[in-house]
């Protein structure tokens, strides 16, 4: 069982009734225990996949397989595997806190004295229990977010698909939330993450997929992926302005204001070329921050690269 | 199959639909009340009066049934029809899509929920019913059966139109100009036996009135139609308003993407 797949996708389709066609054979496999990131554009098929894997969107054609029930033949088998955070709210706004939990425990069969107890767990977890007799209206928006997670938990999935689960949460809450989800995978839940906070999906993620107009245009572990990123960007704070800019062989220098650099460094020449070259000018770093993720230039590279190859 | 999940399942549906209705008792039970008051109030005491007897009983007695079913029909129907769509709308009806129960425990659960709010409104009326005339029950069990089947297949009716719903006016427009005209037309208020052949064979189109002379019959013990007639066309819309409406959720239409 320990080298199981939690999830197995293949030659998924799916065509609307509109004509378009937005999953165009998908092939995926997720290991048991994984904590996956699938990322894409707006509109690239990620949340058409997570729909039909959840039994949310019908599929055209193709198998999808859950801790080895198929989708076809044991739909049910499927469920009971999956807990599903959606990206938009989809719970009863005039239905409090704690009977959404109780009610989705039960929707999965789980009796309702084992259910109140798991719903009183879920709640706590998710620092909800002090909300649990308000409207789920009356939330704020991290709080509806955190909601969600706690109805998809209660049934106590081998399998949690979250979709954007973050989306519009403060930095504060979003930082608490990746503790729970590294947490909750560290206990044993594989995880499969749709996100557009690359940040988020390079620190949490083991492995990720990244889809492109309904194709996986890139499938592999995150390390793999991100040592394919040739050059890095950091920014660097100077002790006084220096005029003019130096040209330094592997790095490309931009003045962002008179004591404030943004510097590419490609891979091959490393960080140390540019500092000791910045020493023998005599330029004064008091500062460095890294401008953007890695993550986020290797996704635009690759997307650009596709659109290339498909003209 | 059924399982104990299921079961249980079920249970969590009628019971979340059952706290629906009576949070917002308001808007779903008392309407009907205080509608079939005024109904007995003006056609029953101030006009039927005046009106004289229908199939030999005193206009009152006579309209009394009609209206008691007429208070469940329109609450099954429009329980189920508000409650789906308003799940679609909010899209939380994607919590039981995602559940390991089959479709036809969610349409048995909705079903559910438009038939006790029916019996709760039917039984509400048939309360206030006992202030306006001395009412006794013909075939008490007989009303019963006639309660549930009725309930049954207009909460069947509900969740189709719900399910092809796309905005709220789709919600309304069925019960607005399909459902009141054929109640009102179905025998609540006069005896087929009034009207001129033409218009008598034109109203046995119509369903409403066999469920209405069932019932009446039920209570009274007369009827205008032989009731293995009334029953037939009560069984017959009950399998085929189910078989679409399982049908709708096993392939997905109007329900999932």
């Amino acid at each position: 069982m320990l080298n199981m797949n939690a999830l197995e996708i293949n030659q998924l389709y799916k065509r609307y009734d509109n004509g378009f066609l937005a999953v165009k054979g998908i092939d995926l496999v997720v290991k048991q225990g994984d904590f996956f990131a699938l990322l894409g554009a707006n509109g690239a098929g990620k949340s058409t996949t997570i729909g039909i894997v959840a039994s949310l969107v019908n599929k055209t054609s193709g198998s999808v397989k859950v801790y080895g029930h198929d989708l076809d033949t044991d739909p049910e088998g499927v469920k009971r595997c999956i807990g599903l955070v959606p990206q938009e709210f989809n719970f009863n706004q005039f239905e409090n806190v704690f009977d959404i939990v109780v009610s989705q425990a039960g929707y999965y069969g789980i009796p309702r004295k084992k259910a109140l107890e798991r719903a009183e767990i879920c709640l706590k977890q998710l620092e909800l229990w002090d909300k649990r007799n308000e409207a789920s209206r009356e939330l704020s928006g991290g709080m509806k977010r955190r909601l969600m997670i706690a109805r998809a938990l209660v049934h106590e999935p081998k399998l949690l698909i979250l979709d954007e689960p973050t989306a519009g949460v403060d930095i504060e809450i979003r930082r608490s939330m990746w503790q729970f989800f590294k947490k909750i995978n560290a206990a044993g839940t594989t995880i499969i993450l749709t996100t557009h906070y690359l940040e988020e999906a390079e620190s949490l993620c083991k492995h990720i997929a990244i889809i492109n107009k309904g194709n996986v245009i890139e499938n592999m572990d995150m390390k793999g992926l991100l040592e394919k990123a040739d050059e890095e960007v950091f920014v660097l704070s100077l002790e006084r302005p220096v005029e003019p800019l130096p040209v330094i062989a592997g790095s490309r220098i931009e003045e962002v204001d008179e004591t404030t650099w943004q510097v590419s460094v490609r891979k091959e020449s490393g960080i140390h070329a540019l500092f000791d070259e910045l020493s023998r000018l005599g330029v004064r770093v008091t500062g460095i921050r890294n401008e953007s993720n890695r993550l986020e230039q290797l996704f635009i590279k690759l997307l650009a690269k596709k659109e290339s190859a498909d003209v | 199959m059924f399982k104990t999940e299921y079961l249980i399942a079920l249970q969590t549906i009628t019971n979340k639909e059952v706290r629906r209705f009576l949070r917002i008792w308001v808007q779903t039970l008392l309407p009907s009340v205080i509608t079939t008051t005024l109904y007995f109030l003006i056609f029953g005491t101030l006009i039927g009066s005046r009106i004289g007897q229908m199939k030999g009983y005193d206009y009152m007695d006579f309209i009394v049934p009609g209206l008691i079913l007429m208070a469940v029909i329109s609450n099954a129907y429009s329980n189920v029809v508000s409650s789906f769509y308003s799940a679609k709308f909010q899209h939380n009806i994607e919590e039981m899509l995602v559940a390991p129960m089959p479709g036809w425990i969610i349409l048995m659960g909705y079903i559910s929920g438009g038939v006790l709010r029916g019996l709760i409104v039917g039984v509400l009326v048939t309360i206030v019913s006992l202030f306006f005339t001395d009412l006794q029950i013909a075939h008490p069990i007989m009303m019963v059966v006639v309660f549930l089947l009725t309930g049954v297949l207009f909460s069947a009716a509900g969740f189709i139109n719900a399910a092809y719903a796309k905005s709220f006016d789709d919600i309304s427009i069925v019960p607005t100009f399909v459902l009141t005209p054929l109640i009102y037309l179905g025998g609540v208020f006069y005896s087929i036996d009034l009207l001129p052949i033409f218009w008598q064979n034109v109203s046995l189109l119509n369903p409403v009135l066999y469920m209405i002379d069932v019932f009446r019959f039920s209570v009274l013990g007369a009827s205008d139609i032989p009731l293995e007639y009334g029953f037939s066309v009560i069984v017959i819309f009950i399998t085929v308003l189910l078989a679409v409406s399982l049908r709708l959720l096993s392939k997905g239409i109007g329900i999932r993407n």
